[in-house]
C-alpha cells in the first residue's frame, strides 16, 4: 500500500481524513483507487487529458511527479498539494 | 398575488441565496454555500421548480457541477462533469480540458431532465439526467470549423467562453449560442450542426471589422413573448436581430455618445417585446470596464432600441466604479417588474418599479458573477 497525503482542498471527499492508504503501482492507479472510494476526487486533480491540473502538485517521496505513469513501490509516500492559485 | 422571489447569486468566493417576502421588501439570506468556490452560475430548473445546478471550480481544483433538490441545503456532485473527449494522439488539434463551466441552461420545456452547459475554453455539453452526467456535443466541439471559430489563442482575461445557450421555446431543435471568440451561432437540429449568425456585427479588433465570425458576443437573450427577436450586448455595441432576418441592427447607436453602448449584458422585459435594459460600461481607451464617468446607471429602451432613457435614481452620483458581468443582471416575473443586478464590488441592487429607482439589498459580498431571479 502507498501512503497518501490529501490536501485540505480535497478532504470534503475523504470525510476530513488527510492521511490514508491507497493501492496502486503508479500515480494514476493510486488516483484511480482514491476515485473509486471517493467519487469525483480524481477529476479535481487531473484533467480529461490526464494532465495534473495547473495549480495542483503531486510528489513521490518528496520528488515532484509530472507524469501520472510514474511508478510506485509498496510503502512509498504520495503527497498531493494545492499550490499557488492566486487570490 | 405574491411577488416573492429568490435570487441565486454566484460569486468569485461562493454562492448565496436571497429570498424576499411577498412585497420584495425584506430579504432572508442563505449562505455562504461552498465558500471559496468560484461559482459562475447557479440556476433553478423552471420545469420542476426545485432542482438547482451550480457551475463551480476553485483556484486549485478542477471544475464540477453540484446539484441540489432541497433549496440548496444539501448538494450532490455530478458523477461525470463536462469534459472534452481525449485528444487524438496525432497532435492535429490541441488537447482541450474544461477550465470551468460558465453557463447552465435548462433544456426545452418538453425535455425534462435535459440541461446544457457552456464552458471555457468554448465547449457545449448536454446532460439528459438532471446534471448527473454530461456529454460533449460533437456537433459544436468537433465541428470542422471549431478551431476557426474558437482559436486556441483567443479569449477573455478569464479565458475564451461559450457564454450563452438559448433555446427557442417553440422548437427544442432550434438553438443559439454566444461565444467570445466566434460570435453567435445558430443550430436548427439541436446542436448537430451550427452556422455563424453575425452579419452586421462589428469586430473592431479584426482586420475585417465585419467578419463572418470572430465577434465577441458578450450576451444574447430572446424576447420571451417574441422569440424571433434576439437582443445582443456585444463587445462592440448593442444589437437586435429579428428573425428570419440575418443582419443585426446596431441599436446602441441611439445611446448617448458620452456613455456609449459597451457593456456585458442585456435584459429583455418578460412581457413587453420592445423593452430591454442594459448596464453600460466604459469601453474607451484601455477599457476600464467601469461605470462611465463613475456614475452607474441602467438604460432602458421601450421601442426596440430606437431610443434609450437613463435610469439612475438611487445609484451613486459620483465615484461609483463598479460594473455588472454577463449573467449578473436579470428580471423577475412580477408586475411591476423587479430588476436585479450584482456588481463587481459585491453589492446587489434591485428595482421594484421597472428601473425607475434602485436600492441595495446586499453589500460586501465577493465579486458577483451571476444573479438569477426565480419565483419562490
Amino acid at each position: 500500500m502507498v501512503q497518501v497525503f490529501i490536501p485540505s482542498q480535497l478532504t470534503s471527499y475523504t470525510d476530513g481524513v488527510s492521511r490514508l492508504e491507497a493501492a496502486g503501482d503508479s500515480i494514476e492507479r493510486v488516483l484511480n483507487d482514491l476515485d473509486a472510494r471517493f467519487p469525483g476526487l480524481k477529476f479535481r486533480v487531473v484533467d480529461e487529458q490526464d494532465r495534473i491540473r495547473r495549480h495542483m502538485r503531486i510528489f513521490r517521496n518528496g520528488d515532484r511527479a509530472q507524469d501520472l505513469r510514474l511508478s510506485l513501490n509498496d510503502r512509498d509516500e504520495v503527497l498531493i498539494f494545492g499550490a499557488l492559485s492566486g487570490g | 398575488m405574491s411577488a416573492a422571489v429568490q435570487l441565486l447569486i454566484g460569486t468569485r468566493k461562493g454562492a448565496w441565496i436571497y429570498r424576499s417576502d411577498a412585497q420584495r421588501q425584506t430579504w432572508s439570506v442563505q449562505g455562504p454555500i461552498f465558500l471559496g468556490h468560484i461559482v459562475n452560475h447557479l440556476v433553478l430548473d423552471p420545469r420542476d421548480g426545485k432542482t438547482l445546478l451550480m457551475a463551480a471550480s476553485t483556484g486549485h481544483l478542477g471544475p464540477t457541477i453540484f446539484r441540489s433538490t432541497d433549496g440548496g441545503v444539501t448538494w450532490a456532485e455530478a458523477q461525470q462533469p463536462p469534459a472534452f473527449p481525449k485528444a487524438t494522439t496525432n497532435g492535429a488539434a490541441p488537447a482541450r480540458a474544461v477550465d470551468h463551466s460558465f453557463w447552465l441552461e435548462p433544456g426545452h420545456a418538453s425535455e425534462p431532465g435535459v440541461w446544457w452547459a457552456g464552458t471555457s475554453p468554448p465547449g457545449l455539453f448536454r446532460s439528459a439526467d438532471n446534471g448527473a452526467t454530461w456529454d460533449s456535443v460533437a456537433g459544436f466541439n468537433d465541428h470542422p470549423m471549431y478551431w476557426n471559430w474558437c482559436p486556441a489563442d483567443g479569449g477573455t482575461p478569464d479565458g475564451a467562453l461559450l457564454n450563452q445557450i438559448q433555446i427557442d421555446p417553440r422548437d427544442p431543435a432550434h438553438m443559439y449560442i454566444a461565444t467570445s471568440t466566434g460570435g453567435v451561432f445558430e443550430s436548427l437540429n439541436q446542436g448537430a450542426d451550427w452556422s455563424p449568425l453575425n452579419q452586421g456585427v462589428e469586430a473592431n479588433f479584426m482586420p475585417d471589422p465585419y467578419p463572418k465570425y470572430g465577434q465577441d458576443a458578450h450576451y444574447i437573450a430572446l424576447a420571451p413573448t417574441m422569440p424571433d427577436r434576439i437582443w445582443q450586448q456585444n463587445h462592440c455595441g448593442i444589437y437586435r436581430l429579428d428573425r428570419p432576418g440575418e443582419r443585426w441592427d446596431r441599436i446602441g447607436q441611439a445611446m448617448p455618445a458620452e456613455v456609449g453602448d459597451i457593456g456585458f449584458t442585456i435584459v429583455p422585459h418578460p412581457r413587453e417585446a420592445d423593452t430591454a435594459w442594459v448596464f453600460p460600461m466604459d469601453g474607451t481607451e484601455v477599457w476600464p470596464r467601469t461605470s462611465p464617468g463613475g456614475k452607474p446607471a441602467v438604460y432602458r429602451t421601450r421601442d426596440a432600441g430606437a431610443n434609450w432613457e437613463r435610469q439612475d435614481a438611487g445609484f451613486p452620483t459620483e465615484q461609483g466604479w463598479f460594473t455588472v458581468k454577463r449573467q449578473a443582471f436579470c428580471a423577475d416575473q412580477a408586475a411591476p417588474l423587479g430588476l436585479y443586478l450584482g456588481a463587481t464590488n459585491g453589492e446587489v441592487w434591485m428595482s421594484d418599479d421597472e428601473g425607475a429607482s434602485w436600492r441595495t439589498i446586499a453589500q460586501h459580498l465577493p465579486e458577483i458573477y451571476s444573479v438569477v431571479a426565480a419565483p419562490l
